[in-house]
C-alpha cells in the first residue's frame, strides 16, 4: 500500500507538469485532432484522479491494508469515534488536502457551470429580442452588425448559431455553408462540454501553468475538428477563403476591449506579439493546417496513443480499486 | 394568441422605436393596431389582447432589465433601459471580447486575431 501512494505521486506530477508541455508542443495533434483531443482529456482524469488518489493512499495508510479497509476504518473514526490515535500528523494532513483538493474541483466545476449557463442564458434572451430568424434553417439567427461575426451559443434543444449581417454580406454562399457547417459542428459534437470541462480545471488550479497549456490546446482543437467537418463537404480553399475573410475583417486589439458600436480596424495599431494568446495562434495554426496539410496519423502510432489513454486512466484506478477487491 | 416570447419581443420593439415612455394601455393599442395593420385572420387576435397580459409581458422584461418603470405615476409608464444599438453592442462585445472565460460561454468561428496576422491573411486572400 505505502509504495502505491508513491507511485500515484510520481504519475500526478508527470501528469501536472512535464506531458502537458510536451504535448503542448508537438506538431501530432494537428494530424489527429480527435486523438489528441482524448488524450488531452484523459491527462486531466487521470492527473486529477492520481492526484487525489496518492493523498488519500498515505493517508490511509496507517488504518487499511487498501483504500477500501482504510476507508471503512476512516468512516468508523468519524461518525463513530472510534479512536483515531493511529493517524498521525501527516495522515491528517494527506487525509484532508485530499478532501479539500475534491471538494475543490468538484465546487469549481459545478461553479463553473453556472456562471457559464447564466451568461448563455443572458445572451439568449437579448438574442431572442435583437436576433431575426435566418433563411439558412431553424437553429440559425441573424443580428443586425456590421461585424463578420459567427458563433454558436449551445444550450440543448434551444442551441442558436448565430451570424450578423456583415458576414452574410462578406462571404459568397459556399463560404456562408462552410460556416454553417464549421459551427453546427461544434454543437452536433458537444464542444462546450469540453470548454467547460478545460476552463473549469483552470479556474481551479490557476497556479498550475499547465491548465492554461490545456485549455489553450482544447480550444484549438475543437476549431480543428469542426473544420474537418466543413472539409467533408466544402472545399479546402472555400473554408481558407471563409476564415481569411472573417479573420481580417474582425481584428480586435486584445488588450482593449471594444467600445460600444466600436468597429475593429479602425486605426488599430498592434505592436507584433502584444497579444499572443491562444486564440490568435489558434486561427494561425488552422490556416496553416489547411494551407500545408500533412498527413494523418499512422494507425499504429494512432492506436498507441489510444492504448496510453487507456493505461493512463486504467493505472490509477487499478492501484487505488483492486487491492480492496482482492483482499 | 401570440406567445409571451413573441409579445416581449413586439413589446421591446415597440419601445425601442418610441424613444418615450409609454403605459400598458397605450402599448395594447398599439400591439392590436400593428396586428390589425398585417390584416387578415390575425386581425382579432389583437383585439383580444389583454392590458393584463401586456402588464405580464412587461413585468418580464423589467426583471430582465430591460424595461423601466416610472416611479410614483400612476397608470406606470415604462420604457427601455437602453436602445437596441446598445444591447447590440453589448452582446458583440461579450462575443468579441478576449476574457478567458468567455471562451466556453460561446464558440466563435474565429478567435481573436491580432492586427499583423489580419494582414497576413488579408495578403493570402489577395493571392487566391
Amino acid at each position: 500500500m505505502f509504495w502505491t501512494s508513491y507511485f500515484l505521486a510520481v504519475l500526478a506530477i508527470v501528469l501536472a507538469w512535464p506531458v502537458p508541455i510536451l504535448l503542448s508542443r508537438a506538431h501530432w495533434p494537428a494530424r489527429d485532432p480527435f486523438t489528441a483531443m482524448l488524450l488531452w482529456q484523459v491527462i486531466g482524469l487521470a492527473g486529477g484522479l492520481s492526484m487525489i488518489g496518492a493523498m488519500l493512499v498515505y493517508g490511509l495508510e496507517p488504518v487499511g491494508d487498501n483504500l477500501i479497509a482504510g476507508l471503512r476504518a476512516l468512516a468508523g473514526m468519524v461518525l463513530y469515534n472510534a479512536p483515531t490515535t493511529s493517524l498521525g500528523f501527516w495522515h491528517l494532513f494527506a487525509l484532508s488536502a485530499a478532501a479539500l483538493l475534491t471538494a475543490h474541483l468538484v465546487f469549481t466545476l459545478l461553479l463553473t457551470y453556472y456562471k457559464i449557463e447564466r451568461q448563455r442564458r443572458r445572451h439568449r434572451e437579448l438574442l431572442a429580442l435583437l436576433a431575426s430568424p435566418s433563411a439558412d434553417g431553424t437553429g440559425t439567427v441573424v443580428i443586425n452588425h456590421d461585424s463578420p461575426v459567427a458563433y454558436c451559443l449551445p444550450g440543448g434543444a434551444r442551441s442558436v448559431t448565430v451570424l450578423s449581417d456583415g458576414l452574410m454580406a462578406a462571404l459568397e454562399p459556399a463560404e456562408l455553408r462552410a460556416v454553417l457547417i464549421h459551427e453546427n459542428a461544434h454543437l452536433n459534437q458537444r464542444h462546450h462540454l469540453l470548454l467547460w470541462a478545460f476552463a473549469a480545471w483552470r479556474q481551479a488550479l490557476p497556479w498550475l501553468p499547465t491548465t492554461r497549456l490545456a485549455q489553450e490546446a482544447v480550444n484549438s482543437l475543437i476549431e480543428m475538428l469542426a473544420d474537418d467537418v466543413a472539409l467533408r463537404t466544402e472545399s479546402k480553399a472555400t473554408l481558407i477563403k471563409a476564415i481569411a475573410i472573417v479573420a481580417s475583417g474582425s481584428a480586435v486589439p486584445q488588450a482593449a476591449p471594444l467600445g460600444p458600436g466600436g468597429l475593429p480596424g479602425a486605426g488599430l495599431q498592434l505592436p507584433d506579439g502584444a497579444a499572443g494568446s491562444g486564440s490568435a495562434s489558434t486561427t494561425a495554426s488552422r490556416v496553416s493546417r489547411l494551407l500545408s496539410p500533412r498527413p494523418p496519423l499512422p494507425v499504429g502510432l494512432r492506436a498507441t496513443v489510444v492504448a496510453v489513454c487507456v493505461l493512463l486512466l486504467a493505472m490509477p484506478t487499478a492501484l487505488l480499486i483492486v487491492p480492496g477487491l482482492l483482499g | 394568441m401570440a406567445s409571451l416570447g413573441e409579445l416581449e419581443r413586439a413589446v421591446m420593439d415597440l419601445l425601442w422605436a418610441g424613444h418615450e415612455a409609454a403605459t400598458a394601455n397605450t402599448l395594447r393599442d398599439m400591439l392590436a393596431q400593428s396586428t390589425a395593420a398585417h390584416g387578415g385572420a390575425a386581425g382579432h387576435e389583437g383585439k383580444d389582447l389583454a392590458v393584463t397580459t401586456v402588464l405580464t409581458v412587461l413585468s418580464r422584461l423589467e426583471k430582465k432589465g430591460l424595461v423601466e418603470r416610472e416611479r410614483g405615476m400612476r397608470p406606470h409608464r415604462y420604457q427601455a433601459v437602453s436602445s437596441r444599438e446598445d444591447h447590440t453592442a453589448e452582446l458583440m462585445h461579450e462575443v468579441l471580447g478576449s476574457a478567458p472565460d468567455r471562451e466556453a460561454v460561446l464558440a466563435r468561428f474565429i478567435g481573436s486575431v491580432t492586427e499583423s496576422e489580419a494582414e497576413t491573411l488579408r495578403k493570402l486572400l489577395g493571392h487566391s
